[in-house]
């Protein structure tokens, strides 16, 4: 009799504790809402040129003899614009999900920054590796007035990656190689939930809290555009780009 | 002993360097320009001429030292005095500088002196950490203006030509090697985006320096085709050592190929 009055103590003191758990849960829990959306271009995107790489033959020997092209305007099939960043610029209460803990990462392949476009959380860590056998030196330009420091950083071919992070939002920051001119890239640097539309234009930015935000859209050669969304943890909610080509 | 030995080191060093450079062991590499053959000429006179001065030179030092070094006799006084021996020095120099400044001025003058064809191919040439880019002038034979605040080299605009607003800029042609037809004058105009740069073809016997600020002219006759290094040889910062372009020399019809391939690509 004592024993089974024991178990059941036992039981009822666990069951407590699950429901103290499960009431006090940290906001990062709490139900969230997703955006989605397609970016387009409407019209004939700029004519992305070749890059000649032959000042380094190095590079050359990566890419077996495949030309890169610019990437400032990269337009997909019906239209989509890709490499577009789209985050909540107004709106956020500062109880979003925590900063990504999985590192942020941008390669040096074939001569080229890989990818384009990077976008990222204030404080989330950015790995920077160099895959070619030549030597690069990578030099991201922030806002001077914008509060992240301007520095560059040489890696010699086979050396081992660079950890960075930001602790200013910037969208974005403009990353060139000193060695290479025609490398080009972007670090957008974000605080709260993020999306960038990929080659069909499509994007997505998860765990979103319910409320109004304004929404925005960027994109290197267009600029910003922006647009007010309702996120309510049901179905997500929809809201779509439309850029000029000039 | 050590006398000895030393006019002994004195006399085979002399005889290896003089055998490295009468053997042509490393020597000029081969020569592509109409000008070639006066800049070698000059090179290959100054060096017989300072040559067989070192090897006199060294030659006597070893006799000296062979002679009256440590362990053999000692000089008690230079035959016919210090003064006649100083004054022979300097007069023996003097002429060799002076002789060889004055024939080496000709081939400086056939060079720099010597105005560009009037028809030469023109291409503006710019340096700019750490890459050469070269222009064409197109079919209008005419160069847009250039605008500095307008270079973005993301979108490939490395010398801030305005296609859109300005007419001579719309045809011209912006490629990152250098080509041009053999057995034509060709006119470079070198222009430094920052810093000081150098443009060094070894082959070309042509080397000259980018100054900012400065439109620099060059001129020269390719006579073989083929492809060739542009070097830097100027230290421009941490890339200098990687800075380099490749000169083409084409035939005309190649050439032409090339650029309508070039003008395609803009």
């Amino acid at each position: 009799m004592k024993m089974q009055f024991r178990i059941m103590a036992l039981t009822l003191c666990v069951l407590a504790l699950a429901v103290v758990f499960l009431r006090f849960t940290p906001a990062g829990a709490a139900a969230t809402g997703q955006i989605v959306g397609t970016v387009k271009l409407d019209g004939q995107a700029p004519h992305q040129k070749p890059i000649d790489m032959s000042k380094d033959p190095a590079c050359a020997q990566v890419r077996n003899g495949s030309i890169a092209s610019q990437e400032s305007v990269v337009v997909g099939a019906n239209g989509g614009l890709a490499n577009t960043v789209v985050y909540i610029s107004q709106g956020l209460t500062g109880n979003e999900a925590a900063i990504q803990s999985q590192a942020a990462s941008i390669d040096q392949k074939g001569c080229q920054y890989i990818p384009h476009v990077v976008a990222m959380n204030v404080g989330q860590h950015l790995t920077v590796l160099n895959s070619d056998k030549t030597a690069h030196n990578i030099h991201p330009q922030p806002n001077p007035t914008g509060g992240n420091a301007q520095w560059n950083k040489s890696q010699l071919a086979g050396s081992g990656p660079i950890d960075v992070s930001w602790a200013n939002e910037e969208i974005a920051i403009p990353v060139k190689c000193n060695i290479h001119p025609w490398m080009r890239a972007y670090i957008a640097v974000i605080k709260g939930p993020f999306g960038m539309s990929n080659d069909t234009g499509s994007f997505k930015l998860d765990n979103v809290p319910p409320g109004t935000y304004t929404l925005t859209a960027w994109q290197e050669t267009y600029g910003t555009q922006t647009q007010k969304v309702t996120v309510g943890t049901g179905k997500p909610s929809t809201t779509d780009f439309t850029f000029k080509a000039k | 002993m050590a006398g000895k030995i030393f006019a002994l080191v004195v006399l085979l060093i002399t005889l290896a360097t003089a055998y490295c450079v009468i053997a042509h062991v490393w020597w000029m590499p081969v020569d592509i320009s109409v000008h070639g053959p006066k800049i070698d000429h000059q090179i290959e006179e100054t060096v017989l001429v300072a040559g067989l001065l070192f090897i006199a030179g060294q030659l006597v030092l070893a006799a000296f030292a062979f002679l009256y070094g440590h362990g053999g006799n000692r000089i008690k006084q230079i035959p016919g005095g210090a003064k006649p021996l100083i004054i022979f020095a300097f007069v023996l120099v003097g002429t060799e500088v002076v002789a060889l400044s004055s024939i080496g001025a000709k081939a400086w003058g056939a060079v720099y002196f010597e105005a560009p064809d009037p028809a030469s191919l023109k291409i503006d040439v710019q340096a700019g950490q750490f890459a050469y880019y070269f222009r064409y002038p197109g079919p209008d034979g005419k160069f847009g203006a250039l605008h500095p605040d307008l270079i973005n080299e993301g979108n490939q605009n490395y010398f801030g030509i305005d296609a859109d607003h300005d007419a001579d800029a719309k045809d011209d042609i912006v490629t990152a090697e250098l080509a041009i037809p053999v057995d034509k004058p060709i006119l470079l105009s070198l222009h430094s985006k920052d810093v000081g740069h150098s443009f060094y073809v070894r082959e070309l016997r042509v080397q000259q320096d980018f100054v900012p600020g400065l439109n620099i002219p060059i001129h020269f006759t390719a006579t073989h085709t083929g492809r060739f290094e542009i070097v830097c040889t100027q230290l421009c910062g941490l890339g200098h050592y990687n800075m380099k372009a490749y000169l083409s020399v084409l035939s005309q019809s190649d050439f032409e190929d090339w650029l309508k391939k070039q003008a395609a690509a803009q």
